[in-house]
C-alpha cells in the first residue's frame, strides 16, 4: 500500500517534528495609538462594522465581513486619508477552515502608518472588487483570480494575467503541486508541436540529481574516476561499460560465489 | 530540410481584428529590442495616437511565490536575487528585513553588519541607476550614454565582486547580518570609485541635460498626476516625480538611515524629464550617504550576525570547535528555523520603489504565503492609463521612463 | 584554457589561395556571426554588459539585431516561461538558414533553480541547441568563450547545413 499522503495540502512539511511544540506567536498589542485610534472611530462613523482589531508588527489589523469590504476602503480613503492601497492578496486557508483570507495593505502618506484589512471568504464565493476605489486593485485583483480563482465582480477585465489564457488550475492553492499537474507538464509541447510530439519530445526531466551514466561526452565519468591531476584518457584504456558504483556488500548477489556471504551463511 | 509541422496560430486570440472604427492593433512583441524585458504591449492606434493599451505580462512568471512556500527561509534567499536583478541585494535585504521583524531581532543585528548592508544598498542604488540611465538613453537614441554608463557600472559590479563574489546575482546578506566581513582594500576602492564618479554623473548630465533634442522628447510626456500617483500605488521615484515627497528610508526608516544625513529630491514637473533628473540627484545623495557610511566603517566591532541562538546560527568559528553550535546549525540547515505564528509586512525602498515582502507563517519551517510586493507590477499596470493620447514614438521613452523590470513584474 | 585557443592561420581563419569552398564559407559565418536579442531575465545584463565597453563583442564581428530574420544566431538568455515558448519557436523558425542557437544560463539549459509548474525544463525541448553556457549568470566573458566554441564549431562542420547531425525531429 501506498503511504497515505493528504491531497488538500501538498506544500512541503517539516519532517520532523517535535510533538511538545508549541509555536510562539508575534505579539498582538491593543490599539492604543492615537492615530490608529481615530482611524477606528472615523470607520465606526461611516457604518462600519469591525470585527476585530490590533497592532501587530506596527501595522493596524481590521477584520471585516466580505460583503463590507468597498465600504471599508472608501471610507479608509477618504475619512483617514490611505490613499494607496500598496498590495492586495489572499491566503489560501482551505484545508483548515475551508476558507480564503483576503489581505488589503493601505498606506497613509502623511502619517506613514500602515493598515491591513482581513476578510474571510469561503470557496466558491466571489467578492466585489474595490477597482472603483484604488486603480492598482485593477492588477492585483485580476492576479489574485488568476493564482487563486477567486473572482472579483464587477471587476473591468477579470483575465488571467500572469499564467496563459488557456491556463488549467489556479497555481497559489495548496492543493497544486510546485511542480505542476499533468496539464502543466505537457502545455508547451501540446501548444507548439501537438499532442503526437509528447513522445518525441519526452516528459520533463525534474530530478536536480540525475546523473546521465553514457552522458555523450562523458562528462560525470561514473565508476571511472581518476585523482585530482591525472589524464583520464591514460588511466582508463579499458573500454569496459560503466558499471552501477554502488558498493558489492549493498547490491549482494545472492546467486554469485562470494567469501563474505559464504561466511554469514 | 523539410519544416517541421507546426501547430503555431497567430497568437491574437485575445484581439479583435474586424473593427468598424479605423484603428490599427500593434503588437508590441514580448521579444523586445530595448532593454525591459519581456512586455507586451497590445497598442489600439489612431494614426500616430495611441487609443488604449493593454500590457500583457506573465512571461516571466517563475512561481517564486510558491517557491517561498516550499523552502526554508535562508535556502529562499537566493531566490528573492532574480526578482529585481539589476539591483539584487535590495531585494536580498527585503526579505531579511521582512523576516527579522517577524522574528523580533530587527535590533539585534549588529552595527558593523547595518554599516555593511546599508553601504551594499547605496552601491545597489547607484547601480541600478545606472543602469536605468544607460538603457532610458539607449531606448530613446542616446547610445553612447549606454557606453559609458555601462563602463561606470563595471566599477561598481567589480566592488560587489571583490565583497561576496558575484556580479550580478549577489545574496549578500543573510537573516540576521551580512556572512562575510568587507575585505582588505575594499573600502580604498570605493572611495576611488566614490571620487570618481561625480565627474562622470556631471559628464552625463552635460551631455543630456539642456540637450534640446533630449528635453524635446522627454518634458510632457508621460505625465503621472498626484492623483493617479495615488491612485495606482505608485512609490519610488514615480511618486516623487510627481511633486509627493514620501521616501520610506525618511518616513520609515530602517537600517542605519536614521543616523544619516541626506535629501530626497523631489520634481514637480510629474514627467519624464523630472524623473531623470530625480535619478541623477539620487545618485548624487547615494554618494553622499556612502562617504559618511565610509567614515562610520572603522569605529564598529567586528561582529557580523545578530545572536539568536533559535533562529541564527553561530558564526564559524564556534561552529567548527562548539558541539551545541554544531548541532544548532545542523538542525536549522536541514530543517530550517521555525518563526512565531504572525504576518509581517516590511516595505522598503529599493531603487525602483516600495518592494516589500509580506510573510505569513504558521510556525513551521517554511512560510505559508509569501507575497512579494513589487513596486514594477503597479507601475506596468499604470501604463494601461498613462500611454493612452501618447504617440507611439513616446511609448517607448514612458516604458523607459518608469522603469520596470520584469524579474519584479511577473515574479 | 591553452587547448583552446583559437589559431586564426591554420583553423580555417584566414582564406589561402588553395582553400575549399568549405573553408571560405565557414570562415566567413564564423567571423560575423549576428545574434538576436533575446534577452529574456538575468542573463541579458550579461549579455548587455558583454556587448559594452569592458567586455566588447564588438571586436568578434558581432552585432546584436533585433530582427530575427537578419540574425544567425540566437542567444536564449534567461528563464524560459511556458507562456513564452511558442514566441521562442516562432522566433527560431523565423530565422533563415544557417542559423545556430546558443543556451546561455542554467535557466535556459535545465530550468536552473527554478523546478516549479511555469517553467520550460531546458530550451531544448523546444529547439535545437548548439552551445550550453552553464552559471548563473554566466560571466561575459563565459559568453564570449561560448562564442568562440560556436564559431570553433562552425568551421569544424560541413557550410551545407543539411549534412550537419542535428536532431533531426525539432
Amino acid at each position: 500500500m501506498r503511504k497515505y499522503v493528504p491531497k488538500d495540502n501538498v506544500q512541503k512539511k517539516a519532517k520532523y517534528t517535535d510533538r511538545y511544540y508549541v509555536a510562539p506567536r508575534v505579539p498582538r498589542l491593543e490599539v492604543e495609538d492615537e492615530l490608529f485610534a481615530k482611524v477606528l472611530e472615523n470607520l465606526a462613523k461611516d457604518g462600519v462594522e469591525v470585527q476585530d482589531s490590533f497592532i501587530e508588527i506596527d501595522h493596524l489589523v481590521i477584520q471585516i465581513a466580505p460583503e463590507d469590504n468597498v465600504k471599508t476602503l472608501t471610507s479608509l480613503r477618504d475619512s483617514s486619508c490611505f490613499k494607496t492601497c500598496a498590495e492586495l492578496s489572499a491566503v489560501d486557508y482551505l484545508a483548515k477552515d475551508g476558507e480564503f483570507e483576503i489581505f488589503y495593505l493601505l498606506l497613509n502618506h502623511e502619517k506613514a502608518k500602515r493598515v491591513r484589512v482581513e476578510t474571510r471568504i469561503k470557496e466558491g464565493e466571489a467578492i466585489e472588487s474595490v477597482e472603483k476605489v484604488y486603480r492598482s486593485a485593477n492588477f492585483a485583483e485580476r492576479e489574485m483570480f488568476d493564482m487563486f480563482g477567486i473572482v472579483a465582480n464587477n471587476h473591468s477585465y477579470m483575465k488571467r494575467i500572469l499564467m496563459p489564457d488557456d491556463w488549467v488550475g489556479h497555481p497559489l492553492l495548496k492543493t497544486y503541486p510546485l511542480q505542476g499537474d499533468e496539464a502543466a507538464s505537457w502545455y508547451e509541447v501540446d501548444k507548439i508541436f501537438g499532442k503526437e510530439y509528447r513522445d518525441v519530445v519526452g516528459p520533463e526531466l525534474r530530478d536536480p540529481a540525475r546523473i546521465d551514466k553514457y552522458d555523450t561526452q562523458r562528462f560525470a565519468r561514473v565508476g571511472h574516476e581518476v585523482p585530482f591531476g591525472a589524464d583520464p584518457e591514460l588511466v582508463d584504456k579499458t573500454e569496459t561499460p560503466i558499471e552501477d558504483g554502488y558498493s558489492k556488500t549493498i547490491l549482494a548477489d545472492y546467486t554469485k560465489e562470494s567469501k563474505q556471504l559464504e561466511n554469514r551463511r | 530540410m523539410k519544416q517541421q509541422p507546426n501547430k503555431l496560430n497567430p497568437f491574437f486570440e485575445n484581439l479583435n481584428f474586424e473593427r468598424n472604427d479605423n484603428t490599427m492593433v500593434i503588437n508590441f512583441g514580448p521579444q523586445h529590442p530595448s532593454a525591459h524585458g519581456q512586455l507586451r504591449l497590445v497598442l489600439e492606434l489612431q494614426g500616430e495616437q495611441v487609443v488604449k493599451a493593454y500590457p500583457d505580462i506573465g512571461y516571466l512568471h517563475r512561481g517564486v511565490e510558491k517557491m517561498g512556500e516550499n523552502m526554508i527561509y535562508n535556502e529562499f534567499l537566493p531566490t528573492t536575487d532574480r526578482l529585481d536583478y539589476i539591483a539584487s541585494t535590495s531585494n536580498n535585504y527585503a526579505f531579511a528585513l521582512a523576516v527579522e521583524r517577524l522574528l523580533g531581532i530587527e535590533d539585534d543585528v549588529p552595527r558593523r553588519a547595518k554599516v555593511i548592508r546599508t553601504m551594499l544598498l547605496e552601491l545597489n542604488r547607484i547601480i541600478s541607476h545606472l543602469f536605468f540611465l544607460a538603457t532610458h538613453a539607449l531606448d530613446v537614441g542616446a547610445m553612447s550614454i549606454f557606453l559609458y554608463a555601462f563602463r561606470e557600472r563595471e566599477f561598481a559590479m567589480d566592488l560587489m565582486e571583490d565583497y561576496c563574489g558575484a556580479r550580478l546575482t549577489h545574496s549578500a546578506v543573510r537573516i540576521g547580518g551580512v556572512p562575510l566581513d568587507l575585505p582588505n582594500g575594499w573600502i580604498a576602492s570605493l572611495t576611488n570609485f566614490l571620487n570618481k564618479l561625480p565627474e562622470q554623473i556631471k559628464l552625463y548630465e552635460d551631455l543630456l541635460t539642456e540637450n534640446r533634442i533630449w528635453k524635446m522628447r522627454l518634458e510632457n510626456v508621460g505625465v503621472v498626476s498626484k492623483e493617479m500617483a495615488f491612485d495606482w500605488a505608485c512609490s519610488g521615484p514615480m511618486l516623487r516625480g510627481s511633486g509627493i515627497a514620501y521616501d520610506i528610508r525618511k518616513e520609515e526608516p530602517y537600517e542605519l538611515y536614521s543616523e544619516l544625513d541626506f535629501d530626497i529630491p523631489v520634481a514637480d514637473t510629474n514627467d519624464s524629464y523630472g524623473r531623470y533628473r530625480l535619478y541623477m540627484e539620487e545618485m548624487k545623495e547615494s554618494i553622499k550617504i556612502l562617504r559618511q557610511l565610509v567614515s562610520m566603517y572603522p569605529k564598529t566591532e567586528k561582529k557580523l550576525m545578530a545572536h539568536a541562538p533559535k533562529y541564527i546560527s553561530a558564526p564559524k568559528e564556534e561552529i567548527m570547535t562548539q558541539n551545541y553550535a554544531l548541532m544548532q546549525h545542523f538542525v536549522l540547515v536541514t530543517q530550517g528555523m521555525r518563526p512565531p505564528k504572525g504576518t509581517v509586512y516590511a516595505p522598503t525602498e529599493s531603487p525602483k520603489g516600495e518592494l516589500g515582502f509580506y510573510i505569513k507563517s504558521e510556525g513551521e519551517p517554511y512560510a505559508y504565503r509569501m507575497k512579494v510586493r513589487a513596486p514594477s507590477f503597479y507601475h506596468t499596470g499604470l501604463l494601461q492609463d498613462l500611454l493612452v493620447g501618447t504617440y507611439i514614438a513616446d511609448v517607448v521613452t514612458i516604458i523607459g521612463s518608469t522603469n520596470i523590470v520584469f524579474g519584479e513584474v511577473d515574479r | 584554457m591553452a587547448q583552446h585557443q583559437v589559431n586564426y592561420a591554420s583553423a580555417g581563419g584566414l582564406p589561402v589561395a588553395l582553400t575549399t569552398a568549405d573553408h571560405l564559407i565557414n570562415w566567413g559565418r564564423s567571423n560575423s556571426l549576428w545574434p538576436l536579442t533575446y534577452g529574456l531575465a538575468c542573463c541579458a545584463i550579461e549579455m548587455m554588459a558583454s556587448g559594452a565597453s569592458r567586455f566588447d563583442f564588438d571586436r568578434m564581428g558581432v552585432i546584436f539585431r533585433a530582427s530575427p530574420r537578419q540574425a544567425d544566431v540566437m542567444i536564449l538568455a534567461g528563464t524560459l516561461t511556458k507562456k513564452h515558448a511558442e514566441f521562442t519557436r516562432r522566433l527560431y523558425d523565423q530565422m533563415a538558414e544557417p542559423k545556430w542557437v546558443i543556451s546561455m544560463g542554467s535557466c535556459a539549459n535545465t530550468g536552473g533553480m527554478f523546478n516549479t509548474y511555469a517553467i520550460v525544463q531546458g530550451v531544448d525541448r523546444i529547439v535545437p541547441v548548439d552551445i550550453y553556457l552553464p552559471g548563473c549568470a554566466p560571466r561575459p566573458e563565459t559568453l564570449q568563450y561560448a562564442m568562440m566554441m560556436l564559431q570553433k564549431k562552425i568551421r569544424r562542420e560541413s557550410a551545407n547545413m543539411n549534412k550537419n547531425k542535428k536532431q533531426r525531429f525539432i
